[in-house]
Order: structure tokens, then C-alpha cells, then sequence
């Protein structure tokens, strides 16, 4: 048996998905900005899709702007918003250490081009206190970027709340929301966001597809320059398939939100309980409190991340040592490190995340097989040194 | 039985995945990661480059076994590059792949395999390990000299290992891996050691390889630009940049950049034309402490003998002088010698006729016919 714990890296496609990718792809495959009845019907799917996801995310479907992926959508966001602003003279930008790349390395780009930028620091659980974003806040700041739920921990940020300081200031928040769309209830009323960004394949959607809701009024430039597409936003033709197999998730994502984030915490919480019991030197990274229910990150004690990851995938589970983006360098995760943790535990850390085809027969066979491994590899190294 | 392949992404290591999987072996290939790729630095060459990484995936999904990177970048810093620099700021000439066989490919992979529970570590060397079960008496009367890895090895016990030159005599690799321990070798696999290497070739087209085409590596393989005076440099920017030529006698006969940039036996690149009675010039020996390039006739880079250290035996430490034929750089054609264990791991070699530029830092190999019976690093 195959086991698959990598969820928050990427998901199964649910078989409606697949069907709507395939349908799209078939019968409807026009270019979505043609007059004629191939246009008008591609133009239909996208539609579709843009209501189902303003649905899930409570927004209106006018706010809702397709992008290539969440990494484009974060681009988007702060590029774009960036460039809006620039001539009131804000040059100010402030986020998280614990941002997804596409946050921090477009943060660092901007560095280069002479904004200044700022980190808040996070505590031991990983959250962004209200009051240190109070006092990073300039009169020039032009934008807020915390993500919602981190990729790595799960952690949630108080984001309302952070919303409202930025505010207060006259700074737009941006929220990177693709590792909480589609687990948890997003409301971006209720976040208070002016830009959230999202990605399909993170909740049994296809890859290749996001999207960023910008809040009417916000001002944005597109960072994509070409076409009238997406309200003259983005530019390219739309991924109709992708974006038809985004809509369709958006919707079986909605429809069981409460029930399945029930049980996906439940199997999460069992497997954490059964790896806490069965495995000596473990412990939780981050917090048990305020995360997205299918996300636990563990560290092992004396056993080396890389090393217990392919011993795990030679036994058929997939797990991850910090986020898919990552994988291939030494350096310890940047969020475990932000979160002040020590370097030994930056680097014999684990991620688990679990989802919609999820089992308690696979939650069993981790903790089965967990302790022997872990015992193996502690062992070795013991006879090495 | 369950084999790790280090696959460097490279014709020879891909065939010795392909051939052990078909043996029906459970096989996982590793690649290893021996610098960052992230910042954008100049890439490797042939054998550790993102390329080379990204053939070794394309050969394992097409033979279909798993495949992982491991991230060896501070080891093979510390095991093999630091070494490389330091033997040139110290005028010597290191052979940085038998370094990177018997610290890293056969010590921190191969406890990295272990650790995945397989058995042995192949490469795709051309070399050939031989078990010799030993009968009873031999077993009593070697028993001293051979020290398997684990104690409870009861397999290794009884056997000693062989190291051989490959039967491709022009592709022979085993002078690059005199240093393995009988425990390492107990525990090494060199799937294409009994082929030739158009034979290698053929396999990979036959088996549709994506790398059967891919020409052979050269060089070494983290200085792609095959400038390793500036890498030496920029690793140790304290290397002194400026030293005198002097002849045989002492006397000063030129100006260089630094004693880093010259190998015993170079005539090429010295920046002299020739000694005033115009017979060319050749590099006799290095001194760092002064700076100093001694150059001086062909004739005289003529030596019988050396002195090794790090001496590793293969078999029993001689208590005798032996005959064996003496290999002292990989493309050197092994000379008849006599060679003298004279303490632990130390040994001297005393050839039957001059040899050409006996170079420190470069190993000194003892083979019987085809059988490597040990060799050691060369002091000088």
C-alpha cells in the first residue's frame, strides 16, 4: 500500500475535476475572448468557475482575477499593487519570515529596486503578534503581505486583526490564502484582505490554475501586459481546463468544508497522537491550537529529515521535510528557523499534511512503521559517531 | 538483495543501475548534491552538474527504480575540495577522486545506504571486486590482517576481498579506489567492470538509456572551466601569489605566480623558454615554504624511488620486501619495483628502472598482474 501524506505540496484531483479538466479541454476548448459560439462557451466555463470560487471565498465574482498559479497570484499582488502605489510615494513593504518564497523573494526583488522592507518576527508557534506589525507600520508602508495558514506548520494568522492595524495606516493587506482555501472557511469579508491570493491544486484541483480576489476599488497594475483579459488585469489567454477543474473543486471544497475538515483533523490528529506515543524524541512544531486541520509538522530527535523522508518512501510513504520548493538544499526551513527554533530541529523535521482521499489505513501504517525506521536510522548514526 | 547505485548521471553508472536491476536486485539510485545549485554559480561539470542530476532521474524513471538526491555539499567540501586545495598551496598534486571513492562515495553514501537498509554500494567504475572464500587454515592464518567493517560480520570473516584492475585495460579505474577497507569493498559492487567500454555503450543504446550517447567526463569535475589555478585562489585567497624559478643549483632563473600553479613533471606554461643550453625545461619539485619552482632537465626528473604514506594493503602487510608492479599516476604505465612495508602505513618503493616525475600527492599503487595489492599516498 501506497501512502500519501504531502498534501500541502500538492492533491489528487477529485474525479469531477478530472472530468470537468477533460470537458474543457474537449467540447469547450474555444479561446474564451472569441465572438463566436467555441468563445462564448469557453467563456461560459470561466464564468462557472468565477462564481463557484467567489462562493467558496465569499467574495464577488467581478473580484476574481485567474492567475497561473499562487505563486503568480502573490507576484500579482505585490508587484501589482506595488506599482499602483508608487507614485503617492509609499516605498514601503512589510511581511512575515514565514512567507512562501513567491512572498520573500518578490519582497527581495523589490528590495533591489529600492523599496525598503520589513520582517515582522513571529513567536515560537509561528504567528505574527498584533503588536509588532503596529510598530513596523510607517507612514510610507504601502502593503501588508501575512499569509493565512503556513505551508509548513499550518499555523493560522490573526489576519482580521492585522487587516484593521494596516488599515489604520493606510496600507492594503495581502493575504497568501493557498495553503487555507479549501480547508478552512475563508471569508475575505471577514479577513478584512484586500487581496487574497489562492491556488486549485492545493484543494483537489488541477495545477496550473489560482487565482487572486482583489477587493473592488483596490487600484492594481497588471504585471502581465497584452491582452484585454481578465478585466485587462492579466493578460493571456485564459487555461479554460485548468480553470474549469479550479471551479469544480471550488465547489465540492465548499459543499463538505465543515464535515471534511472534521474528519481530516480527526485521521491528523490520530496519526500525531500515534507518532507522539510510538516514537521517543518527538515533538510538535508550531501549535495544536490555531492551524489548518490536516498539517502536523514533527521534529525527530537525532535522525536526519532527508534520511528519514527516503527511508519512508522505500516503505511507500510520501511525507516532506519542509515545503516541495526546498527540497534538494541543506538549508534548515526558514519557517522552523523564524520560529526560533534550534538548528538540530530545523533539520529533523517532518510534515505530514493529510487530505480528501485520506485513511485511517494510512494513518495506521505510518505509526507502524514510523517507530522501526526511526529506531534503524538512530541507531546507525550512533555507530558512526 | 537491495543495492544503492551512486549515479552520477553518466553512461557507466547508469548501465550498472540498468544491469543490477535486471539482475533482479532491488535497486535505488542516489545522486549526489556536492555544491549549491540555488545561487545561480557556475555549474559543475559533467558528473556533479544539475544536468548530470537530471540524467540520473531520466535513467531511473526509464529503468524504474526510485531515485533520491542526497545533499553531500559540506562533505564533499570538507572530504574532497578542501583536500584538493590544500595539497596545491602545499605543492603537491592531489587526485581528488580517490579522495571523493574512499571518504565520500564508499564512507558517507555508504552509510547513508545502510541506512536504507541496503547491502552494497555500486558505482560505475571500471574496476572488479572478487571474493575469495578462504579455507580454514587461511581463514586461521589471515584472520590478523583482515578487519571487516562489523564485528558480527560473520560473512566478511571468512572472505578476502580483491580489488581488480577493469578488464577495459585503456578505462581501468582501480587506481582511484587502492584505499578501500576490505570492509568497504565487502560491501562495493562494480557492475561494469568486467565489460569494455563499448560494450557499456551498446548496452545503454540497446536498453534506449537517455544518457547512452553522453560523452565521457573529463577532468575534474567541480572545476568545469578546468581552471583550477583560480579555483585554488578564490577557495584560498591567502595563497601566496608570487615565488621565484631556480635552477638545480639555487639559482634564481625566473619569476612565477605562485608555487599552487605547477605540478612536478610540467613543462608547459612556465613562462621560461629553456635553460641557456636550450634543452627544455621541466618542474622537478616544489617548495612551498620558500616559494620556490625548481625546473631543470627532463634527466633529471628520473627517480627509482619514493616513499609512500597512508598506506593501505589489500592483503597481509608484507613482513618481506615484495615484487609488484608499481602504478604512480592513473595514466602511468606500472613499473616493476620492489616495495618495502617499512612501519604502519608507511612503505618505500624502489623501481627497477627510473621513473619520470614522481609526483607527491599523487598515490602510488602496488598491483600483482591485475590484482591491486595495496598503495598509498606519495610523500615524496
Amino acid at each position: 500500500m501506497r501512502v500519501y501524506f504531502d498534501y500541502n505540496a500538492t492533491t489528487p484531483l477529485a474525479p469531477d475535476v478530472i472530468e470537468a479538466v477533460a470537458r474543457a479541454s474537449g467540447e469547450t476548448f474555444g479561446n474564451a475572448s472569441s465572438i463566436h459560439h467555441f468563445g462564448q462557451q469557453a467563456k461560459a466555463v470561466l464564468d462557472d468557475a468565477r462564481s463557484e470560487l467567489a462562493t467558496l471565498i465569499h467574495g464577488d465574482p467581478s473580484e476574481i482575477v485567474f492567475t497561473g498559479g499562487g505563486t503568480e497570484a502573490d507576484n500579482m499582488a505585490i508587484r501589482g499593487a506595488a506599482e499602483a502605489i508608487e507614485p503617492t510615494g509609499r516605498r514601503h513593504l512589510i511581511a512575515s519570515p514565514i512567507e512562501h518564497e513567491a512572498v520573500l523573494n518578490t519582497l527581495k526583488a523589490l528590495a533591489r529596486r529600492g523599496w525598503r522592507t520589513t520582517l515582522l518576527p513571529v513567536d515560537e508557534s509561528g504567528i505574527v503578534a498584533p503588536d509588532r506589525l503596529r510598530e513596523a507600520l510607517q507612514d510610507d508602508t504601502a502593503l501588508v503581505s501575512i499569509m493565512h495558514a503556513n505551508n509548513e506548520i499550518g499555523t493560522i494568522q490573526p489576519i482580521a486583526e492585522l487587516a484593521q492595524l494596516a488599515h489604520a495606516r493606510g496600507a492594503l493587506l495581502h493575504t497568501d490564502a493557498v495553503q487555507s482555501v479549501g480547508k478552512i472557511p475563508v471569508d475575505v469579508r471577514a479577513l478584512g484582505a484586500d487581496l487574497l491570493s489562492l491556488s486549485a491544486h492545493k484543494f483537489n484541483g488541477p495545477k496550473g490554475a489560482g487565482a487572486l480576489w482583489i477587493k473592488r476599488g483596490t487600484r492594481m497594475l497588471p504585471i502581465l501586459t497584452g491582452g484585454k483579459h481578465e478585466r485587462n488585469r492579466r493578460a493571456g489567454t485564459e487555461n479554460v481546463p485548468a480553470i474549469a477543474g479550479l471551479g469544480v473543486a471550488a465547489r465540492l471544497a465548499g459543499g463538505k468544508l465543515g464535515a471534511e475538515a472534521a474528519r481530516v483533523a480527526a485521521l491528523r490528529d490520530r496519526l500525531e497522537e500515534g507518532i507522539l506515543r510510538g516514537v521517543p524524541g518527538t515533538a510538535v512544531n508550531g501549535t495544536r491550537g490555531s492551524r489548518v486541520p490536516n498539517t502536523s509538522n514533527i521534529s525527530f530527535d537525532r535522525v536526519e529529515a532527508e534520511s528519514l523522508l527516503i527511508a519512508l518512501d522505500l516503505e511507500g510513504i510520501a511525507v516532506s521535510t519542509g515545503s516541495a520548493c526546498s527540497s534538494g538544499t541543506l538549508e534548515p526551513s526558514h519557517v522552523l528557523r523564524a520560529m526560533g527554533l534550534p538548528t538540530h530541529r530545523t533539520q529533523n523535521s517532518l510534515r505530514f499534511s493529510l487530505g480528501l482521499f485520506s485513511t485511517d489505513a494510512e494513518v495506521d501504517r505510518v505509526v507502524e512503521v514510523l517507530p522501526r525506521l526511526v529506531e534503524k536510522l538512530r541507531n546507525l548514526s550512533r555507530k558512526v559517531s | 538483495m537491495r543495492i544503492v547505485v551512486a549515479m552520477s548521471g553518466g553512461v557507466d553508472s547508469s548501465v550498472a543501475a540498468a544491469l543490477l536491476a535486471e539482475q533482479g536486485h532491488d535497486v535505488i539510485g542516489l545522486s549526489m548534491q556536492l555544491y549549491d545549485q540555488a545561487e545561480g554559480q557556475s555549474s559543475f561539470g559533467s558528473c556533479c552538474s544539475i544536468d548530470g542530476l537530471h540524467d540520473a532521474r531520466r535513467v531511473a524513471a526509464a529503468i524504474n527504480i526510485p531515485h533520491y538526491v542526497v545533499n553531500f555539499e559540506r562533505q564533499f567540501q570538507e572530504q574532497v575540495v578542501s583536500n584538493f586545495v590544500n595539497e596545491y598551496v602545499a605543492g603537491r598534486t592531489p587526485l581528488p577522486c580517490a579522495h571523493c571513492n574512499g571518504d565520500l562515495k564508499f564512507a558517507t553514501l555508504a552509510e547513508r545506504a545502510a541506512s536504507f537498509g541496503a547491502d552494497a554500494v555500486a558505482t560505475g567504475h571500471y574496476a572488479r571486486v572478487e571474493a575469495l572464500r578462504l579455507a580454514g587454515d587461511d581463514s586461521a592464518r589471515l584472520g590478523q590482517a583482515v578487519r571487516p567493517g562489523g564485528e558480527d560480520d560473520a560473512r566478511s570473516r571468512a572472505t578476502r576481498y580483491v580489488l581488480k584492475r577493469g578488464i577495459d585495460a585503456s578505462k581501468d579505474q582501480s587506481y582511484f579506489l587502492f584505499s578501500l577497507t576490505q570492509a568497504q569493498l565487502a560491501r562495493a559492487v562494480f557492475p561494469v567492470g568486467d565489460r569494455p567500454k563499448t560494450a557499456v555503450r551498446t548496452y545503454a543504446r540497446l536498453r534506449n538509456l537517455p544518457v547512452a550517447d553522453k560523452p565521457d567526463s573529463q577532468e575534474i569535475c567541480f572545476i568545469p572551466d578546468h581552471d583550477y589555478r583560480g579555483f585554488v585562489e578564490k577557495q584560498r585567497p591567502d595563497t601566496p601569489r608570487a615565488g621565484q624559478f631556480v635552477d638545480e643549483r639555487g639559482a634564481v632563473v625566473g619569476a612565477h605566480e605562485g608555487v599552487h600553479r605547477f605540478t612536478v613533471g610540467q613543462r608547459r606554461g612556465l613562462g621560461l623558454s629553456s635553460s641557456p643550453s636550450g634543452t627544455p625545461l621541466y618542474v622537478l619539485a616544489l617548495r612551498p615554504a620558500e616559494q620556490q619552482v625548481v625546473v631543470g632537465p627532463k634527466s633529471s626528473l628520473e627517480r627509482t624511488t619514493l616513499r609512500a604514506s597512508d598506506v593501505n594493503w589489500l592483503i597481509d602487510t608484507p613482513t618481506v620486501p615484495i615484487r609488484a608492479a608499481v602504478q604512480i599516476r592513473h595514466r602511468h604505465q606500472a613499473a616493476p619495483a620492489t616495495v618495502r612495508a617499512t612501519a604502519p602505513g608507511q612503505a618505500t618503493v624502489t623501481f627497477d628502472t627510473p621513473q619520470i616525475a614522481i609526483t607527491p600527492g599523487q598515490a602510488a599503487v602496488f598491483y600483482d598482474g591485475e590484482i591491486v595489492l595495496g598503495g598509498g599516498w606519495i610523500e615524496s
